[in-house]
């Protein structure tokens, strides 16, 4: 593998991330429990789509195919689908909703704040817009956490039931491949072991906080580095990919 | 080449009229929104930046660009969209602050206030009608990325906060 194809993949992987939790977010438009919580998730959802045209742009540029975000985002299987499996997973409660939140939102803002300093200065500058977003999503997913956490007994249970469930798919979010050694050592991405201590302790802090428990279990899911993926990501793309499949010109 | 008849100046003073499209008492150029104009032989090349990566206005703000220089006969305009340096709040003129909050938006203060774990509940946020601090965060999110939900408990009245960015 070559720079070039590092870049693309790194780029796709942080595009697909934007996406696809974007779409899940955005799923969940006139579902929400309460207004201001419809308002919330839709508006994350809007950052994520937001970022991923960013990135998958970004993405495209590189890889100098001639293709737009919209042939990335629309015009490929699920098999090359790079996204962490935890942004596909459907939202069973608003619990779920929360906890998958929060454990991603923390190992966002993180990340970000390294790759603003990346050099390559698209994914620094993208980065650098991202943080400051995330830094909002993570004050939302720590705020409802610990509401949960501490509300009823019902809320309580839910709520660690939640991260439970989720705990399995927080490993592979600091998974490597080929791409990353090649740009870790051109400055261009990071080392993910380098923030996985800063993301434990301040996810054990939120949930301790919440008078919740960390989840013990040390079973982790993987896959999606090589595209292999939940059968709900099929669904995912077979709803968000139809228009384009069905008309493959349509614009509007 | 017709767009030597153009100076930058010239091009900015056009580009100044143009409201954003979701708060219209502001300009683009006031929020901070246009970052730069670059002329050429080829044509004039216009620079903006979002407030946010989602922003939906982009593609209107687009579109009120191109169609604003061509209506004054400025000839090939592209529109060219950066995330460098990142939109921030603090870009915002003191009058754009001013005229927001005789609109009835509660202004952004200053991008010191965002911390990690700050938000909201933490801040002081003036009402726009009635300048009492005391008030209260409704919701974090609210009708469009860049505002928050408040209301003011001396005057009652529910209004919308610029978050700072």
């Amino acid at each position: 593998m070559n720079k070039q194809k590092a870049i693309f993949n790194y780029a796709l992987r942080l595009g697909d991330n934007s996406l696809v939790l974007g779409h899940r977010l955005a799923e969940l438009c006139s579902k929400g429990p309460i207004l201001e919580e419809d308002l919330a998730l839709t508006n994350m959802a809007l950052d994520h789509i937001g970022r991923a045209q960013a990135f998958l742009g970004y993405a495209a540029q590189v890889e100098g195919k001639n293709k737009t975000a919209d042939d990335l985002a629309y015009k490929r299987a699920e098999r090359s689908f790079y996204n962490n499996l935890i942004m596909e997973l459907p939202d069973k409660d608003f619990a779920a909703t929360i906890a998958r939140q929060l454990l991603v939102s923390s190992f966002e803002y993180f990340l970000y704040t390294e790759l603003m300093k990346s050099k390559d200065e698209t994914i620094a500058a993208i980065s650098a817009k991202a943080v400051k977003e995330v830094r909002y999503h993570l004050a939302h997913s720590s705020d409802w956490t610990c509401r949960l956490g501490e509300g009823t007994a019902v809320s309580h249970e839910k709520m660690q039931n939640a991260l439970n469930d989720l705990w399995m798919f927080t490993g592979e979010l600091f998974e490597m491949n080929d791409a990353d050694a090649i740009l870790i050592k051109e400055g261009i991405a990071i080392d993910l072991n380098s923030i996985k201590q800063q993301w434990l302790e301040h996810v054990n802090g939120v949930i301790l906080e919440a008078t919740l428990t960390l989840p013990s279990s040390d079973f982790m899911q993987t896959g999606s580095r090589k595209g292999i993926h939940t059968e709900y990501l099929g669904h995912i793309l077979s709803e968000m990919q139809y228009l384009q499949r069905a008309y493959p010109t349509a614009q509007w | 080449m017709v767009t030597k008849k153009f100076t930058r100046e010239d091009i900015f003073k056009l580009l100044s009229f143009i409201p954003d499209p979701e708060i219209p008492v502001v300009s683009i150029k006031e929020m901070g929104m246009l970052r730069d104009v670059i002329l050429s032989d080829e044509g004039c090349e216009v620079i903006i930046t979002p407030t946010y990566t989602g922003c939906p206005a982009m593609g209107m703000i687009e579109d009120d660009i191109k169609r604003t220089l061509s209506e004054n006969g400025v000839p090939s305009v592209k529109v060219k969209l950066v995330y460098a340096p990142a939109w921030t709040t603090d870009w915002m003129s003191l009058e754009a602050k001013d005229k927001m909050r005789k609109y009835g938006i509660a202004p952004p203060m200053s991008s010191a206030c965002t911390k990690l774990t700050a938000y909201g509940k933490h801040e002081f946020i003036k009402c726009p009608h009635c300048n009492s601090t005391n008030t209260e965060l409704i919701s974090m999110f609210g009708s469009t990325a860049c505002k928050a939900l408040y209301k003011c408990e001396h005057c009652k009245e529910p209004f919308e906060y610029f978050k700072c960015h």
